[in-house]
């Protein structure tokens, strides 16, 4: 349903600075129903990507087109009415700290000029949904961060957008929000069949939440395929270290923890059964590797 | 006695409030734009900007009682007279514009920059970010700051006697220095003082209220 074809951006320099290259030459498809996953260094072009899709970025060259028809060409005054068919999600949340849970969800239906009523029936049943009935009067000040990012979801669906876009949601956010934070978003997946778009730098996101991945650097995309494929073959060395990151209890030792994770475990991994954090394990870590390999003997 | 410091108290009230509105008026549309029209921002007008930016300090560099005498034409102009409280709002009301603007121009660019990229983000056009986002969220920083200009105000107020205007600065000059009457001056100075504490205490009330970052 969203298709991007070489999109190039270039922020332009300024005042004698130089000019920065933040995508050079991106393709990416994402079909109906699907969550799609972007994994990437800080800096490796994936927020850049995110904000070309709903054109809060203008890509340098490329276009991208949404149901078949090229919306790059579009006049600026038609974006807010493009926007509004995107939910966004925030790392930092972003919600308007002198409005209420309610009146923050209300917003994007305010901007679009809904009567109170109309704005009513579509906040009721999405405040079970994220499991804020209680707080509907709150301000945010009062919000835990997991409940704040619940009020940042609600807000993204209240317009019933027919994409999701998802920049970082989880990385504010501890080890126990983030997996309900997650289990929300696959469950808003499932139930709405809505499309994801998902950025993030934390491979176990892209494990619970994402069925196909894009594995980005310095402005590209090196590696893209189904989640568990990747996870479990990975190919391009920037994916391989992602991987093991993933454990941060494991060695660091940069090139010969790679070296192994692509090599020496590869009959292993592929021996392994579809539990996708196991694949990983064995696929990352050299101990592990050399304790199965010694299992084996 | 009792009788023209009342009503120097409410000359004063009168060409500070006036002037206040007025100055509101004009100020928070421009602080709107010296916040948001710099390079990559969503009214760039950087030529605008500077323009703007160096009226605003030009405006701030002449001392009141310079700028309530050389625009005095202007005053006979608008007014119809350049003596009198009514005549006296108009140099306090120029010299109020540019320090509204710069106070909303800095309390509007403290708004986190994520709001209006998530308020973009959900189809907002700009005047919607600015009236729907911009300026409620950078509510509490205008209130303090209009409270300051109400001070400054009321500072300014007292030099108005030299262009005919009244107020507790006058009745000080002329009564309490002139006529050799210290009991008045007490009185205004006491006046003043009591002013600009219910000025405070109002502002720091209605900021605190509308306030919701801290709860």
């Amino acid at each position: 349903m969203i298709r991007l074809i070489d999109i190039h951006k270039t922020y332009s320099a300024r005042r004698g600075g130089p000019r920065y290259v933040a995508l050079r030459g991106v393709s990416l498809n994402i079909a109906e129903g699907e969550v799609l996953g972007v994994i990437g260094r800080s800096g490796a072009g994936k927020s850049t990507l995110l904000r070309c899709i709903n054109l809060l970025e203008i890509p340098t060259l490329g276009s991208v087109s949404i149901d078949g028809r090229d919306v790059t060409t579009l006049p600026k005054r038609a974006l807010p009415a493009l926007r509004r068919r995107f939910g966004m999600v925030f790392q930092h949340f972003n919600l308007l700290s002198s409005r209420t849970v309610y009146d923050n969800i209300a917003l994007p239906l305010e901007l679009a000029g809904a009567s109170k009523a109309e704005i009513a029936a579509a906040i009721d049943p999405l405040l079970p949904l994220v499991g804020l009935e209680d707080k509907r009067r709150c301000y945010p000040a009062e919000l835990s961060g997991g409940q704040k990012q619940r009020v940042g979801i609600a807000r993204a669906l209240v317009n019933r957008p027919d994409i999701l876009l998802c920049d970082e949601v989880t990385s504010a956010l501890d080890p126990e929000t983030t997996r309900n934070i997650l289990a929300l978003l696959r469950d808003i997946n499932r139930r709405f069949n809505l499309t994801m778009a998902v950025i993030t730098h934390e491979m176990a996101v892209v494990r619970t939440l994402c069925d196909r991945v894009a594995v980005m650097d310095g402005g590209v995309i090196v590696e893209d395929g189904a989640v568990e494929m990747v996870f479990r073959r990975p190919r391009h060395a920037t994916t391989r270290s992602l991987l093991c990151d993933a454990f941060p209890d494991l060695p660091a030792s940069g090139g010969s923890r790679e070296t192994i994770g692509a090599t020496g475990c590869e009959g292993e991994a592929e021996a392994a059964e579809t539990d996708v954090l196991k694949t990983v394990w064995v696929a990352a870590s050299p101990n592990t590797c050399r304790l199965a390999a010694a299992g084996k003997r | 006695m009792f009788y023209v410091l009342a009503r120097a108290t409410l000359e004063t009230a009168y060409m500070v409030s006036a002037s206040l509105i007025l100055g509101t008026a004009a100020g928070l549309p421009l602080g709107v734009v010296l916040a948001t029209s710099g390079p990559g921002e969503v009214f760039e007008a950087s030529w605008f900007q500077r323009i703007v930016g160096t009226i605003v300090n030009a405006t701030r560099s002449v001392p009141f009682i310079i700028l309530a005498v050389a625009i005095i034409p202007l005053t006979r102009l608008i007014v119809g007279t350049s003596i009198g409280n009514t005549a006296a709002i108009v140099p306090l009301t120029l010299s109020a514009i540019p320090f509204i603007a710069r106070i909303v121009e800095g309390a509007v660019r403290e708004v986190d920059g994520g709001l209006a990229e998530a308020a973009q983000a959900m189809g907002a056009t700009r005047l919607q970010l600015v009236l729907k986002v911009l300026l409620p969220e950078a509510l509490p920083g205008i209130i303090h700051g209009l409270t300051l200009t109400a001070v400054a105000l009321i500072g300014y107020s007292t030099m108005v006697g030299a262009v005919g205007g009244g107020g507790l600065g006058d009745l000080g000059i002329r009564y309490g220095y002139q006529r050799f009457r210290p009991d008045v001056m007490v009185a205004v100075v006491i006046g003043l003082i009591v002013m600009v504490q219910a000025v405070q205490y109002v502002g720091d009330a209605l900021a605190r209220k509308a306030d919701k970052r801290n709860i």
